[in-house]
């Protein structure tokens, strides 16, 4: 029998805030153990939770983002469950009145081969609400110590229809919200850094069936790779329970991306029963047309929106604009060169090789790099122009990704112009043709390639300043002047 | 529905993370069947169609900006630890 | 009087700090005192005075704390053996305002443990005996705050109401008791009880004293979501303002069955007064007020009180156990030895009521209940500027008297938890004495934020009599 997975995912996304959920001490990763607290964030008798505006603002950006219904009203409620890491042993989240209802997730399938687009398609959300983080746990050998740094980090839940149906899916789906949010400012989504986590529940049924089989949450899925190695391990685990006679047992699963492998967690003592009610701590949220607007208007084009006009409007090839369009910095700045030059293609050329090269080579972020949009604008406008040559346009830019110097400055002072001067390159040709009879005969005898030796003479000439375009024209003119 | 004057102690204390004796137990499910019992007079009301009064006062949108405010350093924030190490509080082991 | 130089603060404090000693082996009223903390402070404040730097009329004035409510580097036990050795970090907010108006704070006062009883009977400490007879109870849970200051050991002290906890001991130890509007002070820093019924008070010996307390502890506060903004008007100044006719509503209920004749009588004659004082007196109704608040109450405050204290774990602070050696166990364990019995039966009852399967038939119905008493008060302020009641059916009654049967102290609450539930303020003030000498309240109810009519009128009860100025023998 043929089954079929059925995957849901629950995603968590730390949102990117200066100060926590519901105080404001800082929050951040990295710091020494418990510096990141204060009365509220360490559940002392008195303390009180304030909503932090600014997570309210991203959290409504990422739901308008992906589409989603943002509520007209909210409302925060308290889980209550005892563990070492929740300081209040409650968690303040959202129970039955998320912020966000609905919305989709975009996704791309891989391609046929690599420099093809592959199939895109829609992933519906449930909901997205916020909540905070817990603490970390560290175990060791006879104790387990807690730091509070990360409690009360803001914390966005996006939680997915069961809509995938294979671990490719699961992948495309978490690369694309990754990308969504990053590109928004919402989170930088470190998987390393926890900013981003990722729990899936997976079931697996006979294909033509609609009633969903027995669900295992598994957990720990702690880097992409991992999102689609564990589940995809997991959908072989259960067709082999399911085929060699079994059933699938429901329960939470604890994936070890090293090992490959997946174990049942402890099973808990008794069902949850978490008490859900209304905090009253902490009055509803109203979010009204006004509010949204606001946020709607600081949104940026949604990432696969941008590839696919980078590739109508640009003529760009889908390669390049599968490595353009996921850092959106690199995007917005080939934009602002191509707007400035109008050689969209070249600049796209420039970012994607060259650029992208000197950033890995220096470990830098584009944001940092010395290299201004106008001064790429101008190498490609000297390119284009036949200023100068492409061999000098690359020395150029590796000085002004160096320097930060216009490109003009640069070829002065390296005298990496062009010539042009048609005099000089006459006599060099004449030079070039009498030099090389052998080269001569061939092109003359049909042999298109043997110009290349001649060319080649009039450039060594030249000291490589003749343009390439302008020395080809001349070489043929005359040549074929002397054969007539 | 259940019937309210019901009450599982047992499974009740285990939520609250409460460990109760049998004496406290037996003491303890008496005494809020009584107080349950009492309760159950609300039933009497119309309660349809009232929204739920789940705070002190009907207010919205209460926020604080985004702005760091210098929270408690490490000995305060441990001051009142019962065990710690590292900087961290100590817990028995948790296997999960 | 320290504005007028005849008394330096310094001189006040060691008044205070003598008397306590003399008095305290009896009232047992503090579950500690920083003696020389207050005098260090009082002397700080002498200095101010002397370098004509004086922060207002409470400068120098010792205030004391109920305990559960956070002062920066003192204990703050909450009555309980799980925060018997806890020392706050930090400052409550109203705490802040007090220092900052230079007020002295003297001593962590006793209560019912969290804040749970009428009687400051559960505290782990110890109870709290009533100065004017030892062997009945302060009433509670701010009994040791009331105690205190009726025992002459300080002059004013904050306590804190849920549904009742000023008021009903304001009312046995014969003091002023304000519970103000919910969300006029802040909460941050009071320990939680029921987060959306607990409200910081003033307990003190007369009307003025407790608008000169409230106007520095009342305003916006941005750590307390529910802390609202409104002006906050001179209470003081309030006082000797005359405004119309006043129109005082009689909620029949409050004086049927149960009401200690000696209490209602007490209370008619205060109703005569104003009515000799050209107020328009009105019987009303509260039917639902009166047939249902308590079980909202203990539906809502326990099932709020069941989240609110389960921070107390022994992991991070607090009592931890000895017994246990795995991470299960250790909260179980360490709560079961560190809360008494009135905090277990309260947070089993509220964990029970919104366990799953429950939540509907208690918490929800309680919370739609609630909507309707806050309506059914609503209604009757239409057509009256406060609301009088006895505070209390019974006096003081007698240490141990109803400590067995936790319902029959719950009933007690029946005319001042309604107050809580529609977030009102109330305020009780003495208006006579039993034939066995104990005090008998009389409760005023205003609308909300309507502190500055409601201080005025009992003010003006006040001014025409004399129980205010009685001391217990002691």
């Amino acid at each position: 029998m043929n089954y079929e997975a059925v995957i849901g995912l629950e995603v968590h996304v730390q949102l990117k805030t200066a100060s926590k959920m519901f105080t404001r001490v800082a929050a951040g990763y990295g710091a020494p153990p418990n510096t990141l607290t204060d009365p509220v964030v360490l559940a002392l008798p008195g303390a009180l939770p304030v909503l932090n505006k600014e997570a309210l603002d991203k959290i409504i950006k990422a739901g308008l983002m992906l589409g989603c219904t943002i509520a007209p009203v909210c409302k925060w409620d308290r889980k209550n469950y005892f563990y070492p890491d929740s300081p209040k042993n409650y968690q303040i989240s959202q129970y039955d009145q998320p912020i966000c209802l609905a919305g989709s997730v975009e996704i791309e399938l891989p391609g046929e081969a690599r420099n093809i687009m592959g199939e895109h398609k829609q992933i519906p959300l449930t909901r997205i609400h916020l909540e905070e983080d817990v603490g970390k746990l560290t175990h060791e050998v006879h104790d387990s110590l807690v730091d509070y740094n990360r409690a009360g980090t803001p914390l966005m839940e996006i939680v997915s229809e069961p809509a995938m149906h294979s671990a490719e899916e699961a992948f495309a789906f978490l690369t694309s919200l990754r990308m969504t949010m990053v590109q928004g400012g919402i989170s930088d989504c470190d998987m390393e850094k926890g900013q981003l986590r990722c729990d899936a529940n997976i079931s697996i049924r006979p294909i033509g069936q609609t009633k969903l089989g027995v669900k295992v949450e598994l957990k720990n899925l702690n880097s992409i790779s991992y999102v689609r190695d564990g589940i995809a391990l997991e959908i072989r685990r259960q067709t082999a329970v399911l085929t060699g006679g079994g059933s699938i047992v429901q329960e939470t699963r604890q994936y070890d991306g090293e090992a490959g492998t997946s174990v049942a967690m402890r099973s808990k003592e008794m069902a949850h029963d978490y008490r859900y009610f209304p905090d009253p701590d902490l009055l509803p949220v109203q979010v009204d047309a006004a509010w949204r607007a606001t946020i709607q208007a600081t949104i940026p084009e949604l990432p696969y929106a941008r590839q696919r006009r980078f590739i109508t409007q640009y003529q760009l090839p889908y390669t390049i604009t599968a490595v353009l369009v996921p850092e959106r910095a690199l995007a917005d700045f080939f934009e602002e060169v191509a707007q400035l030059c109008g050689h969209p293609q070249a600049v796209a050329n420039w970012l994607v090789n060259d650029l992208r090269r000197e950033l890995a080579a220096g470990g830098i972020a584009l944001a940092v790099s010395k290299l201004r949009p106008a001064h790429l604008a101008a190498l490609v406008n000297l390119v284009e122009q036949g200023e100068i040559s492409m061999t000098a346009a690359k020395e150029v830019f590796n000085d002004m990704f160096q320097t930060g110097e216009a490109p003009a400055v640069i070829v002065m002072r390296k005298n990496l112009k062009q010539s042009t001067d048609s005099g000089a390159l006459e006599q060099w040709v004449q030079a070039a043709i009498v030099a090389n009879p052998k080269a001569v005969a061939e092109f003359l005898a049909g042999k298109e390639q043997a110009i290349n030796a001649v060319k080649g003479a009039v450039m060594k000439a030249s000291q490589g300043k003749a343009n390439p375009r302008l020395v080809d024209e001349l070489v043929r003119r005359q040549l074929l002047a002397g054969k007539s | 529905m259940n019937s309210s004057a019901e009450i599982n102690i047992e499974y009740v204390a285990r939520l609250a993370r409460l460990a109760l004796t049998a004496t406290e137990q037996a003491k303890l499910s008496q005494q809020l069947g009584d107080i349950l019992h009492y309760v159950d007079k609300l039933k009497q009301v119309e309660v349809a169609g009232i929204e739920p009064m789940a705070h002190g006062s009907p207010v919205f949108n209460v926020w604080a900006a985004d702005v760091v405010v210098a929270g408690l350093s490490v000995e305060e924030a441990l001051r009142n630890a019962p065990e710690q190490r590292a900087d961290s509080i100590v817990v028995p082991k948790v296997v999960e | 009087m320290l504005a007028a130089k005849s008394i330096s603060a310094s001189e006040l404090m060691q008044a205070f700090v003598a008397r306590t000693t003399a008095v305290e082996g009896r009232v047992h009223a503090f579950n500690s005192r920083d003696e020389v903390g207050a005098l260090g402070l009082a002397a700080a404040s002498d200095a101010r005075r002397a370098a004509g730097q004086a922060r207002g009329p409470l400068d120098g004035i010792p205030i004391g704390f109920k305990d559960v409510i956070a002062v920066e580097g003192q204990p703050l036990t909450a009555s309980s053996k799980m925060l018997a050795n806890f020392i706050s970090p930090y400052d409550a907010t109203v705490t802040t305002k007090l220092k900052a108006a230079g007020a002295i704070p003297w001593g962590r006062l006793n209560l019912d443990e969290f804040a749970m009883g009428s009687s400051t009977e559960n505290s782990a400490f110890g109870a709290t005996a009533n100065p004017w007879d030892l062997t009945r109870v302060p009433g509670g849970s701010s009994g040791g705050s009331a105690a205190a200051v009726a025992a002459g050991e300080m002059p004013g002290a904050l306590g804190s109401d849920t549904g009742g906890s000023i008021r009903q001991p304001a009312a046995f130890c014969g003091l002023v008791g304000l519970k103000p509007t919910y969300g006029l002070v802040s909460r941050y820093g009071l320990a939680a009880f029921a987060s959306s019924l607990d409200q910081i008070g003033t307990l003190t010996r007369t009307v003025g004293d407790a608008a000169q307390l409230l106007q520095v502890v009342a305003g916006h506060d941005s750590r307390d979501s529910t802390s609202l903004s409104t002006v906050i008007p001179d209470y003081s100044a309030a006082l000797q303002k005359k405004s119309r006719p006043w129109r005082i509503g009689v909620p029949k209920e409050f004086f049927g069955l149960g009401l200690d004749a000696e209490i209602g009588a007490a209370v008619q004659q205060a109703l005569a007064f104003y009515r000799s004082a050209g107020a328009e007196i009105t019987e009303v109704s509260l039917p639902l007020t009166a047939e249902y608040a308590i079980a909202v109450y203990y539906l809502i405050a326990t099932a709020e009180a069941s989240s609110n204290l389960a921070r107390y774990d022994g992991i991070r602070y607090g009592h931890r156990t000895h017994s246990a050696t795995d991470a299960i166990s250790i909260y179980a364990q360490s709560r079961a030895e560190g809360f008494g019995e009135e905090v277990k039966r309260r947070i089993i009852l509220g964990t029970h009521v919104l366990s799953s399967g429950y939540y509907d038939a208690y918490y929800l119905r309680a919370q739609k209940v609630r909507t309707l008493i806050r309506g059914e008060f609503m209604r009757v302020f239409q057509d009256c500027d406060v609301l009088l009641s006895p505070t209390t059916p019974t006096a003081a009654f007698k240490l141990g008297e109803k400590s067995s049967d936790p319902l029959a102290m719950y009933l007690n609450d029946i005319y001042t938890i309604g107050v809580n539930l529609a977030g009102l303020p109330g305020i009780s003030l003495p208006c006579g004495f039993t034939a066995g000498g104990l005090p008998i309240g009389l409760q005023i109810i205003g609308q909300p934020f309507g502190e500055a009519e409601m201080l005025t009128i009992a003010h003006t009860y006040e001014q025409g009599h004399s129980w205010h100025t009685k001391y217990p023998n002691l």
